[in-house]
């Protein structure tokens, strides 16, 4: 059986380097998935693929929802329906918080004004920076403007959320606000897939955390066998590198 | 004494001042209208020149390097003189504002395309990954944050355009510098070429100071 995002046989070069070598990955309706793994290892490339950010060549197979994601309307559909936060923020920076979070519902989904500020009232709210939102992006922190990019990809009301290390741009002391909005997210029922260092967070909150190298799923299992028992030895060596240090 | 009464003729020039305001008005119409037209070219070059099949864009890029490189007054004399063997007849005002639009919309495009590089790639993904389509990214997110940055080099293009509409008086068109020579001819007197000079100084001066100020505003770096 498929998954609700569903991988197949994945491949990626840029020039002659080799990214993913064929990757293939089921995630379910709902599930939290952590993607783990050294810098270089493809993890970012990876879900960068899934709503279509890196084409990616016609052997290889996405699936969103069983809707494919190739050019054209199917991958509109598909960028409609999943939600993406990047390490920089890439907030828009000549919009204020409330209008950046506003402007994709109401340009993609048609959304009335008075509905999208609603919404946007709503949403900052629960990612907690409601009082901010007549700013522009440049006077809030690093980490209320990655809290604003949550809530700006959330007002898509997407089925699926995509995190590319979304915390690796902050400063320490702001990481765990950033988490704990991720938490509570993940308790919702949105389906998860997130690239991250944080192996606290891994633990703590995914159902399966992928441990990927050299463009390659190395292993994949429940968070509490993978960082208590790997059984392959570069998942051993990477844990080993980044637990104790 | 005989210098300043050859030159600054005080008389001489409240008699032409009426011919040289007629002209004035010409000129500021041919400017502001290929000004406009230039932008509207410029941007459309652009597009094409950054988003098109491979073919058209080639074509776009022909097309800015050309006329960036052909000499304003010899575009000019083409049109005016050379066109009518095929049956293209325009007149003075047409011919100029044709030549000025067709060189401006060429550096406008390289304005506007530089504008448009330099928004840093996250913006175009934060944009696809939430579904905008490549028009919406364009006018929502995109061209309003280029706009901020390509105003200083835009004044200078609109500025260079108004300059080079005196060229159009070598078309028989009656602008400034044209109602000027004339006036200076009916005179005998060279009075009005002065009082033209003092004209477009007094336009353009300000202009020129207007974006040293707003270059260093921008450059301030105030995100």
């Amino acid at each position: 059986m498929s998954g609700y995002v569903s991988i197949r046989n994945l491949r990626k070069s840029f020039g002659t380097f080799e990214a993913l070598r064929g990757i293939d990955l089921d995630i379910g309706r709902g599930e939290v998935v952590c993607v783990i793994g050294p810098s270089g290892s493809g993890k970012s490339t990876l879900i960068r693929c899934i709503n279509r950010l890196e084409p990616f060549s016609d052997e290889s197979e996405i699936r969103v929802d069983d809707i494919p994601v190739i050019p054209g309307r199917s991958l509109a559909k598909v960028r409609a329906e999943v939600g993406m936060v990047f390490q920089a923020f890439n907030l828009f920076p000549h919009l204020t918080v409330r209008e950046n979070v506003m402007l994709a519902p109401r340009r993609v989904r048609g959304t009335s004004r008075a509905d999208a500020y609603r919404q946007a009232e709503m949403l900052l709210a629960r990612v907690g920076i409601r009082e901010q939102a007549d700013k522009y992006p440049s006077g809030l922190s690093g980490g209320q403007q990655q809290r604003v990019a949550i809530a700006r990809a959330l007002a898509m009301e997407p089925q699926v959320m995509l995190f590319d290390e979304p915390t690796s741009a902050l400063d320490p002391e702001m990481v765990g606000e950033v988490l704990d909005v991720m938490k509570d997210l993940a308790g919702t029922g949105v389906t998860m897939i997130v690239v991250t260092h944080e192996m606290g967070f891994a633990r703590q909150v995914a159902d399966r955390v992928i441990f990927m190298d050299s463009g390659e799923v190395i292993e994949a299992g429940p968070p509490d066998e993978i960082f208590a028992n790997p059984k392959e030895a570069r998942t051993q060596n990477f844990l080993k590198a980044v637990l104790h240090h | 004494m005989d210098l300043f009464q050859t030159f600054f003729n005080l008389d001489v020039l409240v008699r032409t001042f009426p011919m040289l305001i007629e002209g004035l008005w010409l000129t500021l119409q041919l400017g502001v209208s290929s000004i406009i037209a230039g932008l509207i070219l410029g941007l459309v070059l652009c597009m094409i020149r950054l988003y098109s099949p491979a073919v058209v864009r080639v074509l776009a890029r022909i097309y800015i390097d050309v006329f960036r490189s052909i000499p304003l007054l010899v575009l000019l004399i083409i049109v005016y003189y050379a066109l009518p063997f095929v049956g293209i007849r325009l007149s003075p005002f047409a011919s100029a504002m044709t030549a000025l639009t067709l060189v401006s919309g060429a550096y406008t495009a390289e304005i506007f395309r530089a504008g448009i590089e330099a928004i840093p790639k996250g913006q175009f993904e934060a944009s696809a990954a939430l579904g905008l389509s490549h028009r919406q990214t364009m006018l929502d997110v995109i061209l309003p944050q280029s706009i901020r940055m390509v105003i200083p080099p835009l004044t200078n293009n609109s500025i260079n355009v108004v300059k080079d509409t005196a060229l159009a008086s070598v078309v028989a068109m009656p602008d400034l510098l044209k109602q000027a020579t004339q006036a200076q001819a009916l005179a005998a007197n060279p009075s009005p070429l002065i009082g033209a000079a003092a004209i477009y100084l007094a336009f353009l001066l300000p202009a020129v100071l207007l974006v040293t100020r707003l270059e260093r505003r921008f450059n301030r770096g105030n995100a």
